[in-house]
């Protein structure tokens, strides 16, 4: 395994998704189940990395641990774990070059060589920002080897002079088109093609030759199946992030979904909104992340002092609001909240 | 040789147009509904019958597996996962199938999913195969829009396919891993019990297979199980894709006949090895997990799981690592141990520590400096680490090493030797395990 940490310093301390990225974002949480959204932390974070000049940054995996409601920590350990998120700045065209042994026989170490002198030590970035390399394992295009994956796409069969030219166009600003660097169709042998020549197979004859199904039941059983040919197009739009999330404020904000008071149950008191930057950092208490602190935020609460002031009544609301059983005594957001308070004052 | 009309990929290559018009011309898509209302148990039946072993490396019968889901759905939704998370070295198929002939696997898909009851199927591809991705969301998008899958489509099993990637960790190729990671999570084997088709995605009934397997379903229910049983031996029936890579003249993804004898499959399709065939040192024949053959065993041994299995190694993947004469074999086999290194997820420490012993060990005596006693240790280490571990990762770190010193242990004492000679022998300094 590999030991990953993040470049805190370069990473600067905001991020926000371009804004073409929102539908792609959109997009994706569409393939998952409504209460499964972390499913979408990998793509999430890819997205945020191409958003990032290729990498990523500590204010863009708070960016999607905030969209998919995850604690900081789930999506660090993700970002962490997978080696395609690199955790530093990377050159514009960033060469990823396979160096297992299928490559390594087909002379991937050469080819290290290459990226040496032409870019320098893997990781860093040459001094006009166009280049940097790194060596990852098996990319997956043995039969093409060696090769290398230079941001998105495969450049297969290199010798070192094709990788040197290569290159020498990318600092100068020449795109070069991905592909195979030998005369040969992708994945098939060099040179004339010995197998899928024959044309029946393309002509159309294929299915048309086969009319039924072999081996069919002698008795059909029953099936749910539907009606065939029921064409109701039925496109359904994926609601946006942005939408989904000014409707989930309005739900906290409605007054129909608070719990009811009681003597046992009392919504604490609520503050006026203080002008931007004056309110307390309530994340400082533990237990309470970005989607809490928003929530106590729309009910009113803004300071320790007013959490430190809570008796069992206020806590009791808090929780059944919060769904909690319990958790706000458990993790003793009061005490806290005196403490901190202490310390503001002091 | 393969008869062109008896193969299923027959746009391995890409050289024909791989959306769907063409796809249906050479024939995806045919017959779909009607292998639907065959019913679930037909398609079972068949695929149990054509024989057809899971493609992903285990070799696991995939029309059994496919019956292991629950026969009704209760509470909880079944989903088909299929692993098209590539990352074998020596394997690079599955890849030319989702760029080349994606409709096949989508196809595939739908009637393994109707098969297991299920209505949703993730594909899980690797994180470099973007342009792979992309063909494979157009593909997905072809599909939605002539309505051979989505709600209410034309064959009456509503269904959904989503496309899902990862980012770049081979352990999530492992099911379980896999599953961890589609949920959000890091790619970390889980013990089993429970198996995925009681507890899965989700905790939900789920069925992991791999591309291929997923892919050659409806060629092998449109042409016939017997069809597809013509090919290959008792027990290893049916065609495969190769990838052959290293020292050959014309390294290549081919679909054969299983059980193709190895020198004929390299002779026939590759140009042969480098410099001929008396040039041949050792052949990986599936991929770097298993233990690689030298060239006397290359000589005659046939393509398949069993024949494979009796001389030691397997057939995996079917990806094939030939290495020449020139090949330092140590080194080779080193390079692979420092793969398993950088892959394991870090959560057994059989794996997590050996791994990386294994490999400087491996660095050390691929130069000669090493003692004698070590080989006997190394092996023994690679015994601890196999079978110690939750999932298979630690074994196929050890199986090559292992594979290493059953054929080439002359090598490495040769070369701790000669090494000794050029330097006055200094015990125990610099060459002690660590």
């Amino acid at each position: 395994m590999a030991v990953r940490r993040f470049d805190i310093e370069a990473g600067g301390d905001s991020f926000e998704f371009a804004a073409e990225t929102e539908d792609k974002i959109s997009f994706w949480l569409g393939k998952y189940p409504e209460d499964r959204k972390r499913s979408a932390v990998i793509p999430l974070l890819w997205l945020a990395q191409k958003d990032n000049a290729g990498w990523l940054s500590e204010p863009a995996m708070r960016e999607v641990a905030e969209r998919l409601e995850m604690p900081y920590i789930r999506v660090y350990e993700v970002a962490t774990f997978y080696t395609m998120f690199r955790l530093k700045p990377v050159g514009k065209h960033h060469v990823q070059l396979c160096g297992t042994t299928p490559c390594m026989l087909r002379g991937a170490n050469d080819l290290k060589e290459v990226c040496k002198s032409k870019i320098g030590k893997p990781f860093q970035v040459n001094e006009s920002g166009r280049l940097s390399w790194e060596e990852v394992e098996c990319l997956g295009a043995c039969v093409n080897g060696a090769m290398v994956q230079i941001n998105d796409y495969y450049y297969e069969d290199l010798s070192t002079d094709s990788l040197a030219e290569i290159l020498d166009k990318l600092e100068n600003g020449v795109d070069v088109e991905p592909g195979n660097f030998v005369a040969r169709e992708r994945s098939a042998p060099e040179g004339d093609a010995i197998t899928l020549i024959d044309s029946a197979l393309y002509d159309g004859s294929v299915p048309t030759g086969i009319s039924s199904l072999p081996n069919m039941p002698s008795e059909m059983p029953e099936t749910s199946l539907k009606a065939a040919g029921k064409v109701t197009p039925a496109v359904k739009k994926a609601k946006s992030v942005k939408a989904e999330k000014v409707a989930a404020e309005k739900a906290v904000k409605a007054a129909d979904e608070m719990p009811e008071e009681s003597e046992t149950q009392k919504r604490p008191e609520a503050a006026e909104a203080p002008s931007k930057g004056a309110a307390d950092d309530l994340e400082a208490i533990s237990g309470i992340g970005p989607v809490l602190a928003k929530k106590l935020n729309s009910l009113g609460i803004f300071y320790f002092s007013q959490i430190a002031g809570w008796g069992e009544a206020e806590m009791a609301w808090i929780d059944a609001y919060l769904s909690f059983k319990g958790r706000v005594a458990r993790e003793g957001w009061i005490e806290q909240a005196k403490e901190l308070a202490e310390k503001g004052k002091s | 040789m393969l008869e062109d009309k008896d193969r299923i990929f027959t746009n391995l290559y890409g050289r024909e147009d791989w959306s769907l018009e063409a796809a249906k011309k050479r024939g995806a898509w045919h017959l779909t509904r009607e292998m639907l209302q065959c019913g679930q148990d037909w398609i079972c039946d068949q695929i149990k019958a054509s024989g057809l072993r899971g493609r992903g490396g285990a070799g696991f019968p995939t029309g059994l597996k496919w019956t292991f889901m629950p026969k009704e759905v209760k509470d909880r939704p079944h989903y088909l996962v299929v692993n098209a998370d590539e990352s074998e070295p020596g394997t690079c198929k599955d890849r030319d199938i989702m760029r080349h002939d994606p409709h096949l696997l989508i196809e595939g898909c739908l009637v393994a999913s109707y098969a297991m009851r299920a209505h949703k199927c993730y594909i899980y591809l690797r994180g470099e195969y973007i342009y792979e991705r992309e063909r494979m969301e157009a593909a997905v998008k072809e599909a939605y829009e002539a309505k051979l899958i989505g709600k209410d489509n034309v064959h009456g099993w509503d269904f959904d396919v989503y496309i899902h990637h990862g980012a770049g960790a081979y352990i999530c190729g492992e099911e379980t891993a896999l599953l961890e990671s589609l949920e959000g999570k890091k790619g970390q084997p889980r013990l089993k019990p429970p198996f995925p088709a009681n507890a899965g995605l989700y905790g939900c009934p789920t069925t992991v297979n791999n591309v291929e397997s997923i892919a050659v379903a409806p060629t092998i229910l449109r042409r016939g199980a017997e069809w597809f049983s013509s090919f290959g031996r008792d027990n290893n029936k049916g065609t495969k894709v190769f990838c052959i890579s290293g020292h050959v003249n014309k390294p290549c993804n081919v679909e054969e006949a299983m059980s193709i004898p190895m020198k004929q499959l390299i002779e026939e399709h590759c140009g042969g090895v480098r410099g001929g065939w008396e040039n041949l040192k050792a052949v990986i024949p599936g991929g770097s997990s298993v233990p690689l053959l030298p060239r006397e065993i290359c000589d005659d041994v046939l393509m398949d799981f069993d024949a494979l299995r009796e001389v030691k190694s397997g057939l995996g993947t079917a990806g094939m690592i030939v290495m020449d004469n020139s090949t330092d074999v140590v080194k080779g086999i080193a390079r692979i141990s420092y793969f398993y290194r950088h892959e394991s997820c870090g959560q057994c420490t059989p794996c997590r520590e050996g791994t990386g012993w294994m490999w400087r060990v491996l660095e050390r005596m691929a130069d000669g400096k090493a003692e004698h006693s070590e080989i006997d240790m190394l092996l023994d280490v690679a015994g601890q680490v196999e079978g110690h571990t939750i999932c298979a990762l630690g074994d196929a770190a050890a199986w090559p090493v292992q594979g290493l010193i059953r054929h080439f242990r002359h090598e490495i004492e040769e070369r701790i030797s000669n090494y000794r000679i050029g330097k006055p022998l200094v015990q125990g300094a610099s060459v002690a395990a660590e």
